[in-house]
């Protein structure tokens, strides 16, 4: 390769890791705005989120034709291959995790009456702790970092505990009052998207983890838990 | 069959070079280069013009005797034995250890004779042997189909992919068990190319294959393992697969993804 030829992939790299962390950023805000027209109500922010799903798709295929296209014309080996791969990959959980936004927001938009929530603080804790991790495994992304994207895989253990509370506090209440139970269920839903949102971010430092060291997670420990 | 039987656990590579060292005049061309080269493998040697690849291959054969200011220190083992040992007879190792190289090399001589050559300097002098020498000896080169109506036409007439696999024929009449390979399809167009890499691979089977090429991914194509070579080092070493997707080494990661210079 003519190192004017490298220079122009390099510069192809960089620009396919800066629309990565776009559409990382957008999936970010939507984790956020799907939880607060939830808690708040908020029918419009809920169409928003709703319709900003196609925009986080648009990048999707965007970056996937630009990997696609990489692959034919670079026939990258080594660190490049692994970053090409891996943002390939990374995509597709992104994707996943704007899906469970919307089906937030689509429940968000159908529950008229959202007063379970109250006792619920696992719920918002748990769209919290998912933003911070996607923002430090997108981090970790940028700066090539390991021990970030290994803190970020330990950090689910904690959304999976606030998931096992809200199950059980559903339970609860919808065991003492019956009329609990259309609320509870659509609330257990958001929980067990929230739970799959954290599971996507692990997929995300797990592939991290291969693009920096060539081997995946599974190959360094053995407690891997990154479920596709 | 016995032969499984007899094969050990962890099996003796076909050549084991040791900290081998090569100098023309005062000027050293390798360092120290350790490399084990297994047996039915294609090995790839890559890296940067004059690293030190070709004078590497010639030490496999003792080609390096040829050139007047070459000393070779260390030592290089076929199937177990030292190939630079006093006694050893140095026409009886090349016909062992054979090599193609770059520019394919026909002799200006119909295609039959070119095939007939080395049987014939060995000794055979039966029609009926050198027929099914050269016949057996071209179908391995996959070349038979096209050049079987025209044997007693002169080799140069043949296209230059044509030429190099005659002389990978050429080769075979030998019987070697160690084919070098210098650059084998640097001069070729990308059809005729394939036919070499096909070629390789189909003969990986029965011999043991090294290769030394430029093209990065005629390298990750055909080989087994690769050895990348820099100022006449040996840098790194592994799978093929391992060196394409994850190398250990920096300067390997560089030179095969065009970061060099
Ligand atoms: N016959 C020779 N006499 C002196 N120097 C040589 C000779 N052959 C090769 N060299 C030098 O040894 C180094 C390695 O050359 P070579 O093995 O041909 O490298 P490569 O095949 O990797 O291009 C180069 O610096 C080259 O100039
Ligand atoms: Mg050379």
């Amino acid at each position: 390769m003519s190192s004017s030829s490298r220079t122009r992939f390099d510069q192809e790299l960089t620009d396919l890791a800066h629309n990565l962390l776009v559409m990382g950023s957008a999936v970010e805000q939507q984790i956020r705005d799907a939880v607060t027209c939830l808690v708040n109500h908020d029918l419009k922010l809920a169409e928003q989120v709703i319709q900003n799903d196609d925009i986080v798709d648009h990048y999707h295929h965007q970056i996937e034709d630009e990997s696609i296209r990489l692959f034919a014309t670079q026939q990258p080996v080594a660190s490049d291959l692994r970053t090409i791969t891996t943002a390939l990959k990374i995509i597709v959980d992104l994707e996943r995790i704007s899906d469970y936004a919307e089906n937030i927001a689509q429940t968000a938009a159908r529950l008229e009456d959202p007063s379970l929530l109250t006792p619920l603080a696992d719920i918002p804790q748990m769209a919290q702790i998912a933003q911070t991790m996607l923002r430090d495994v997108l981090q970790a992304y940028v700066n090539r970092d390991i021990s970030l994207a290994e803190e970020v895989y330990q950090t689910d253990d904690s959304v999976d505990q606030r998931y096992r509370n809200v199950f059980d506090t559903l339970r609860h209440l919808m065991e003492s009052d019956p009329r609990n139970v259309y609320q509870g269920m659509e609330l257990l839903l958001v929980a067990r998207y929230l739970e799959r949102i954290a599971d996507h971010i692990t997929n995300v430092a797990d592939w991290v983890i291969y693009m920096v060291s060539g081997t995946h997670r599974r190959n360094h420990k053995n407690n891997g838990k990154a479920e596709a | 069959m016995a032969d499984a039987l007899q094969q050990p656990a962890l099996a003796q590579p076909k050549l084991a070079v040791h900290d081998l060292n090569v100098y023309y005049g005062n000027f050293q061309a390798l360092h120290a280069i350790d490399l084990d080269i297994q047996e039915h493998a294609i090995t790839a040697l890559i890296g940067p013009s004059g690293c030190g690849k070709s004078t590497f291959l010639r030490c496999l054969n003792r080609m390096n005797d040829l050139i007047a200011d070459a000393r070779v220190e260390g030592s290089v083992l076929l199937d177990g034995e030292d190939i630079y040992h006093p006694r050893v007879d140095v026409a009886a190792l090349r016909k062992r250890v054979g090599m193609v190289f770059q520019r394919a090399n026909p002799f200006p001589m119909s295609i039959y004779d070119n095939v007939a050559y080395g049987p014939r300097i060995h000794g055979v002098r039966s029609k009926e042997r050198l027929n099914h020498i050269v016949e057996s000896s071209l179908r391995k080169a996959a070349l038979w189909d096209e050049v079987s109506d025209r044997l007693n036409k002169n080799a140069m007439g043949l296209s230059g992919g044509q030429q190099q696999r005659l002389c990978i024929a050429r080769l075979l009449a030998v019987e070697p068990e160690v084919l070098l390979m210098d650059e084998p399809a640097s001069a070729l167009d990308p059809i005729s190319t394939m036919h070499i890499e096909e070629l390789m691979i189909s003969l990986k089977d029965a011999y043991t294959i090294v290769i030394v090429t430029h093209n990065m991914q005629e390298a990750a194509r055909v080989s087994d393992t690769t050895a990348f070579f820099l100022n006449g080092e040996l840098v790194e070493a592994g799978e093929t697969e391992q060196i394409f997707h994850a190398p250990r080494e920096e300067r390997t990661e560089a030179y095969i993804s065009g970061r060099f210079g």
